[in-house]
């Protein structure tokens, strides 16, 4: 599917020997999981007196989305994965789980139990890779790098602990990225870093093979607060970037089920000549995990397909391989330089979708503003509260609630209005605006030394 | 087409809709003879050669019908309000038509205007609300053309729970009559399926639209500069929910002191609303404007940071738009049909009072809000024309012409 000139490219760069027996080209599988948690409708008059900001605007969505979603999409494609796992010896995949995920699978009780347990049983099958990324699902990178880098620590424990693995490989919240975001990502110790294949920056390459990110030089403030919060003294010697496909990415996570589509249905076999018949050595396909019986019903047939794809891909040669597997493998065919932010959503693949409108803006400052005030100020109090108030404010960055604020699209009523649990962008700004008004109250109630007694983590 | 308010004649929205009508219709190629019961040279605001006023009395004859009632009732709700308006009126003009009695009126209109079918070539009738109803069925009569019946507010909306029977009657016997009906928005559509049984296929809607305005009027305040404004502007009526308005101001004052609350406007209410702003101890914030025109209405609009529409029935509802074009956010109610077309709004159910106090106090206090609000509704509102709306109304009388 690609142009001819990237066969130049591949020449003049260092191939693995390729044997007969060995695949001659591999799929990467990414999924991402992340369930936010919504905010608790908080009208002007509760503030002062809000307890649960984090139930969902009638205080019950969060936990009835989050059963939805488990019976429609983690159970049953967990089970599926599972089932690919033990009948392909080959087939790999990989994962991404928001902090506040794993959070949601404590919290809400048996079934947040059984789609934990089988996520780990995958992941003891020792061919599932887990990566890092910030534990709230934040856009912290762009307001403060300590933030940042304090977002990714905790992420790493939390899978250390639930997991016992230690992730290698990061992406950023809907894979945002620049150079400068890689440039630090290297400099805290991992070995590669996800991001969006976009013709923009890639022209006439394409996203199957192996890349390096433009070095860049950090600020030294920013350097030092990567290398204060780096995995390990030792950095990796080589970092890459792996570029997700998005055509093929998307002919499953959107368009599989479109009937309008020229190419529906898409069966195993079909799919697999297109991976079969495009260049590079790595097809990567990154997707959110939802895809899989909640954007694309059971009914659409999307299990079945992915049931017969390994078989498929086995029968032309291709592979599976995991993204720190597929570091390994190949080596990098050149540099991508990526001066401004890109990301995976909309069809701008820029941050529009968090930060293009006044209301965005004015929430986003108004909760990193907090930092320096917050920090301060809860030192005051014991570890246990001060944690709380560590977690509450860090759930308040979640991407999403910034997302539903996005007046982008909002008189065509497109998907943003579509995953939105409020009325209009307005709304979710008058509740995150006074849910902030609250929080700030109770901060400034430490200062005078009345320690409000609220749950903030329970939801 | 069949009239009954025209500027610089009118009480309320149907004048204004009526004008941007003619006005596209115009704009789209049509010729428009505008029948009316009154006359002013200035009405005939354009081109001649495709528009024409013509005064009910001027017809040069009078259709005879049976069944002249009497009674009172007014096209705006309560018959004391319409008394007091027709006062007004006969201070400002002296040779007026409007009669004392509305039922006598709209008849010996319908009687007068319908002649005018006779003598004024046209493909189609075009009417009004229940008012010029009946001169449009008249009319059919003698021309034997298709007759479109324009609803811009059904006697449920105007009386809520005690509709007139005899407006009711006439409303659908216009409707029964009228080869098609033209709702101005989806509720208002649902209604006329609903309680006066036309069917689905009759309908179409299209909905208002506002007339661009180029004088453009700076964001002063005259009032004290350091107060918030929130702006209500519309009858004094119970489908306009003024007291909804009043008891979402003593919620707002709760939490910001500096707010004043205009009440643009007059009605059969009135009393009532001054008196519960003084039962609600809020006499002090609460500003009582009267009826406005032209000129003050700009300003008001302008003067204001937040507009508010409370009504608890609303078939369209210009004023909305009138305020986006004025730079000024807007918080409508649920159940108006001007929700269907403007979506960068603040809405609320109209009884949910803390929920508007809500959202009035959110955006006096976050300009990013207020901002936001203006800047994408005023986009919405630049999308709608009266241009656009009369290539519908042309569909609808193609479809009538094909009948």
């Amino acid at each position: 599917m690609k142009k001819t000139k990237t066969k130049q490219y591949r020449a003049s760069s260092q191939m693995p020997a390729v044997s007969g027996q060995l695949p001659a080209k591999t799929v990467c599988f990414y999924f991402q999981v992340h369930q936010p948690y919504r905010l608790s409708k908080c009208n002007v008059f509760e503030i002062g007196e809000k307890e649960n900001y984090f139930g969902g605007p009638n205080n019950y969505e969060n936990q009835k989305i989050f059963e939805k979603v488990a019976r429609k999409c983690y159970l049953p494609t967990n089970a599926m994965v599972l089932e690919m796992l033990k009948n392909n010896p080959d087939f790999k995949v990989s994962y991404s789980f928001s902090g506040v995920f794993l959070d949601q699978c404590a919290h809400f009780g048996e079934i947040g139990k059984e789609v934990l347990e089988s996520f780990k049983k995958i992941v003891a099958t020792g061919r599932a890779e887990i990566l890092c990324e910030t534990y709230y699902h934040s856009l912290s990178w762009l307001f403060s790098k300590k933030e940042f880098a304090e977002q990714i620590r905790k992420h790493y424990a939390v899978i250390r602990r639930i997991f016992g693995k230690r992730p290698t490989v990061f992406r950023n919240t809907e894979l945002i990225y620049n150079n400068e975001i890689a440039e630090f990502i290297r400099e805290m110790g991992f070995k590669g870093i996800l991001a969006e294949g976009w013709d923009h920056y890639l022209q006439w390459r394409s996203p199957n093979y192996l890349y390096e990110h433009q070095k860049v030089e950090l600020h030294p403030a920013d350097k030092k607060i990567a290398n204060e919060y780096a995995l390990k003294k030792t950095k990796p010697r080589n970092f890459n970037l792996l570029l997700k496909n998005y055509k093929l990415s998307d002919d499953i996570a959107f368009r599989f089920s479109n009937r309008g589509w020229s190419e529906w249905p898409l069966t195993a076999d079909k799919y697999t000549s297109w991976l079969d018949a495009a260049d590079g050595n790595t097809i990567n396909l990154f997707m959110d995990y939802e895809t899989f019986g909640e954007h694309q019903w059971e009914d659409t047939g999307i299990f079945e397909f992915m049931r017969h794809l390994p078989i498929e891909l086995k029968k032309r040669n291709i592979g599976f391989k995991t993204p720190s597997e597929t570091i390994k493998a190949y080596s990098p065919v050149g540099h991508v330089d990526v001066p401004y932010l890109m990301s995976w959503a909309d069809m701008e693949r820029d941050i529009s979708a968090w930060c293009s409108n006044e209301m965005q803006n004015s929430a986003l400052k108004r909760i990193f503003d907090m930092e320096s005030h917050l920090t301060q100020t809860i030192n005051k109090l014991p570890k246990r509260k001060r944690e709380e108030f560590l977690d509450t404010w860090r759930k308040l960055q979640t991407s999403d609630h910034f997302y539903y604020m996005c007046t982008k699209y909002w008189n065509d009523g497109d998907v943003h209005a579509y995953f939105s649990p409020y009325e209009s962008p307005y709304d979710a700004y008058i509740t995150y605006m006074n849910t902030l008004t609250d929080f700030e109250n109770k901060l400034d109630g430490i200062t005078n030394n009345q320690i409000p007694n609220y749950k903030s983590s329970n939801p | 087409m069949f009239g009954w308010e025209f500027p610089p004649i009118q009480s309320g929205g149907l004048g204004v809709a009526c004008k941007g009508i003619v006005e596209g219709l115009i704009g789209n190629g049509h010729s428009v003879y505008l029948v009316l019961p009154k006359t002013l040279p200035e009405m005939q605001m354009y081109d001649m050669n495709v528009f024409k006023v013509l005064a009910a009395s001027d017809s040069g004859g009078i259709v005879k019908m049976a069944n002249v009632p009497s009674g009172l009732y007014s096209p705006y709700m309560t018959s004391e309000s319409y008394l007091k308006w027709i006062e007004k009126m006969k201070g400002e003009e002296c040779d007026l038509i409007y009669g004392e009695n509305i039922f006598e009126e709209v008849y010996r209109y319908a009687a007068q205007a319908a002649m005018h079918a006779k003598n004024v070539p046209h493909d189609i009738i075009h009417t009004h609300d229940w008012l010029t109803a009946e001169a449009g069925i008249q009319a059919k009569k003698i021309s034997d053309k298709p007759h479109v019946m324009h609803v811009h507010a059904t006697e449920f909306d105007r009386s809520g729970d005690n509709p007139n029977q005899r407006v009711y009657n006439m409303e659908r016997r216009g409707m029964n009559n009228a080869d098609r009906v033209i709702a101005v928005s989806e509720l208002t559509k649902k209604m006329i399926m609903k309680y006066y049984g036309v069917p689905e296929w009759k309908i179409d809607v299209v909905h208002n639209a506002v007339q661009p305005n180029f004088t453009t009027y700076h964001k002063t305040h005259h009032l004290n500069k350091s107060d918030k404004i929130v702006l209500f502007l519309g009858r004094m009526t119970m489908q306009k929910g003024p007291d909804y308005f009043l008891q979402m101001a003593k919620r707002v004052l709760e939490v910001i002191k500096k707010v004043k609350f205009v009440m643009a406007g007059d009605g059969d209410m009135m009393h009532q609303i001054v008196r519960m702003a003084a039962e609600l101890g809020i006499e002090r914030n609460v500003l009582f404007s009267g009826f406005l025109k032209g000129d003050e209405i700009s300003r008001a609009y302008s003067m204001a940071d937040i507009y508010v529409m409370p009504s608890v029935s609303e078939p369209f509802g210009i004023t909305p738009l009138e305020a986006i074009k004025h730079g000024t956010p807007v918080l409508i109610s649920k159940q108006s049909g001007v929700s269907e077309v403007i979506k960068n709004a603040l809405r609320v159910d109209f009884w949910d009072i803390d929920e508007m106090a809500n959202k009035v106090i959110a955006a006096l206090q976050y300009p990013a809000l207020a901002n936001t609000l203006r800047e994408h509704s005023k986009k919405e509102l630049d999308k709608i024309s009266w241009k656009k709306q009369a290539e519908h109304i042309t569909k609808t009388y193609k479809k009538a012409l094909k009948k």
